[in-house]
């Protein structure tokens, strides 16, 4: 079956300092994949030059094919019809991502108009299913109500029904749950699932949070200095990682319950893009690194049916896990 | 037993608010009748989420603001009032650690001398003392002389919050109060800084009240917890018996929605409703609205914190009403 999103390729400069070296993901119809990744990673800088979000001074190389349409460089016009139609966003800050001066019924009715062509009554009768669909009490009376009246647990989720407004076959939620409280996560990630299978919608389950991705999602992509290091299914990923860093992240989080026992941190810093060292970028802060490893940058190499992983040295030894 | 290093006894904070030009004004309540006692050496971890009241808790328990009722004593005497003299000697022995270590540092100062500003102020040991102390300081938090030397900007988040922690350990202080010191960093980093903050205790015997929403960390790091809700403390115990068996339904609420790499979310308590809101606090137990188990006399009543046994109390109807009828059937 043919990707419903296929990246291949895709790198990015800023100022020609490359900060995408290359990122070859396909996404399926109806499927969730995680990318997982410390700050600079990368990890949202794919998305928004997929999507051609990045200003200008951006370089950005590769191929993104939705459907096997070619979105680099698409003129405007076939943009329009992707983003928010067929592709929506959903970003970490809910709150800035709406107009403060704007009821949510006026915004909610935009995206109607410009994704379906929807007006009027029928748009207003499509705004409030909705907001009933993502959980919004009293719907009828909080459509003419501005973001400020709502949590912001409410705001993302009227976020959410924005981006369920052109009924989009994939969605990108960038950090979706980093800004709310535990509690309210739960809810934000259970509602996102009930969509998703509702419609039968991909997604990119953007976050730095292991956790959340490990549960939410089918297949993960562990990302590291603009690269994907390792590829492989959520459970297996977790239960048993190959790549060294894969390993350092999640050694790195402090268990929940079993005995107490201390932290393996990663040494050293997440490396700058001005000055990545120059065979893989790991391997400074990697235990099992040789000289090979400082030689060349390794690629991700596919080593059984559905994973891969980029490094020289995979450890195959089971890991305690982090967490139970 | 014997004294507590610090010792708050019911202490409370009411914030007044308008709510827009002409609006009434309401008080928010942000804390509420709490009381605790850190021991010598002992961490004492606050988790809860936002609107708990856990950093107006730790901004009392430092003297930053007065609480409104109760009082908060520092080694057997009281807090004294800011800007004194007497404050300012009990401040050397106490000091702070927030989020964002870049607000905290003077981004026009290298890091070296800010490390040395508080040797400055409480003028501690001369000046070739100072410097030896400064390089001693870098040291300890695992950095050295060329870090110091550098602007804050051009330090790493962790770095950053390196050089807080060894500004806050220059006058030697007893007691460390933390408010989120590890949240705005990745996870690895996170890691290296909770076990340079577990080294640091165990070696300069200090004592902590740590601060965050991440029950992983309060974990790793507090041998006594107490979970907040709404400027109240709902359950109070030892760290790990505490997350192994919550017994308030908050406290399972919050266990159970913190996501684990190898467990797919099948049996989550998925709390209903809003996160709380101090500025309509609900009545009896704050919690009610959003539990699970809830009764009539939860809506009335509010629950004290009792003991449920020598190590854990908690403040809820249901949990301590099952244990004193079970007290009464023995």
């Amino acid at each position: 079956m043919a990707p419903l999103v296929r990246i291949s390729g895709l790198k990015v400069a800023f100022d020609g300092t490359p900060v995408l070296h290359g990122i070859d993901l396909d996404i399926g119809k109806g499927e969730a994949v995680g990318l997982v990744g410390e700050s600079g990673s990368g990890k949202s800088v794919t998305w928004l030059a997929a999507l051609g979000l990045l200003p200008a001074k951006a370089k950005v190389a590769g191929s993104v094919q939705l459907d096997g349409r070619e979105l680099l460089g698409a003129p405007g016009a076939v943009l329009d019809q992707v983003r928010g139609r067929r592709i929506a966003m959903i970003f970490q800050d809910p709150a800035s991502a709406l107009n403060p001066v704007l009821t949510i019924r006026r915004q909610l009715c935009e995206s109607l108009a410009l994704h379906r062509a929807l007006h009027g009554e029928a748009a207003r009768i499509e705004a409030l299913r909705l907001l009933d669909l993502v959980g919004i009490p009293d719907a009828a009376r909080r459509l003419s109500a501005y973001p400020h009246e709502f949590s912001g647990g409410q705001v993302q989720r009227i976020m959410i029904a924005m981006a369920l407004a052109g009924q989009p076959d994939l969605l990108i939620a960038d950090e979706p749950t980093t800004a709310l409280d535990a509690t309210i996560q739960a809810q934000i990630l259970d509602l996102l699932s009930a969509v998703r299978r509702e419609f039968n919608m991909a997604m990119v389950l953007i976050s730095h949070d292991l956790g959340v991705v490990a549960e939410n999602c089918d297949r993960v992509c562990v990302m590291y200095a603009g690269r994907i290091v390792e590829r492989a299914p959520a459970t297996r990923l977790f239960d048993d990682p190959w790549h060294p860093y894969a390993q350092g992240l999640i050694r790195a989080l402090p268990p929940l319950d079993g005995a107490r026992r201390r932290l393996q941190a990663i040494p050293g810093t997440v490396p700058d893009p001005r000055t990545l060292p120059s065979g893989c970028a790991f391997a400074p802060r990697c235990h099992h690194a040789g000289d090979d490893c400082h030689a060349g940058v390794p690629p991700l190499a596919p080593s059984e049916q559905d994973r891969a992983v980029a490094c020289l040295r995979p450890q195959r030894l089971p890991v305690e896990l982090a967490a139970e | 037993m014997t004294t507590p290093l610090v010792e708050v006894q019911a202490i409370s904070r009411t914030y007044r608010m308008r709510s827009g030009l002409f609006g009434r004004p309401i008080s928010v309540r942000a804390v509420d009748n709490l009381s605790f006692s850190i021991q010598k050496g002992e961490t004492l971890g606050i988790v809860g989420e936002s609107g708990s009241g856990k950093s107006t808790t730790g901004r009392m328990v430092l003297g930053l603001e007065p609480p409104d009722q109760g009082s908060v004593h520092f080694d057997g005497a009281p807090i004294a009032a800011p800007g004194t003299a007497a404050w300012r000697a009990q401040r050397a022995r106490m000091q702070m650690i927030f989020q964002d270590p870049l607000g905290a540092l003077d981004r026009r100062l290298a890091a070296a001398a800010q490390i040395r500003e508080p040797l400055d102020i409480h003028n501690i040991g001369t000046k070739a003392e100072r410097d030896a102390r400064v390089h001693e300081l870098l040291r300890s938090v695992d950095l050295n002389d060329s870090h110091g030397a550098r602007y804050p900007g051009a330090l790493s988040g962790g770095q950053r919050q390196r050089i807080v922690l060894a500004r806050a350990l220059a006058t030697k202080p007893d007691f460390l109060v933390c408010d989120e010191p590890v949240s705005a960093l990745d996870v690895s980093i996170q890691a290296q800084v909770v076990n340079l903050l577990i080294d640091l205790q165990a070696r300069l015997g200090l004592t902590m009240l740590f601060i965050s929403h991440d029950l992983r960390v309060i974990r790793q790091i507090s041998s006594k917890v107490a979970v907040m809700y709404l400027g109240r403390i709902v359950e109070f115990g030892d760290a790990d018996d505490l997350f192994a068996r919550p017994q308030h339904p908050y406290t399972q609420a919050l266990v159970s929605a913190s996501p684990a790499p190898g467990r797919r979310s099948s049996n989550r308590i998925v709390l209903t409703g809003d996160p709380p809101n101090p500025a309509a606090r609900p009545s009896g137990c704050a919690f009610h609205p959003r539990c699970r188990h809830a009764t009539a006399r939860c809506a009335v009543e509010v629950p004290q914190l009792t003991a449920l046994d020598p190590q854990r109390q908690v403040a809820c109807h249901l949990v301590a009403g099952a244990s004193s009828q079970a007290q009464d059937a023995a």
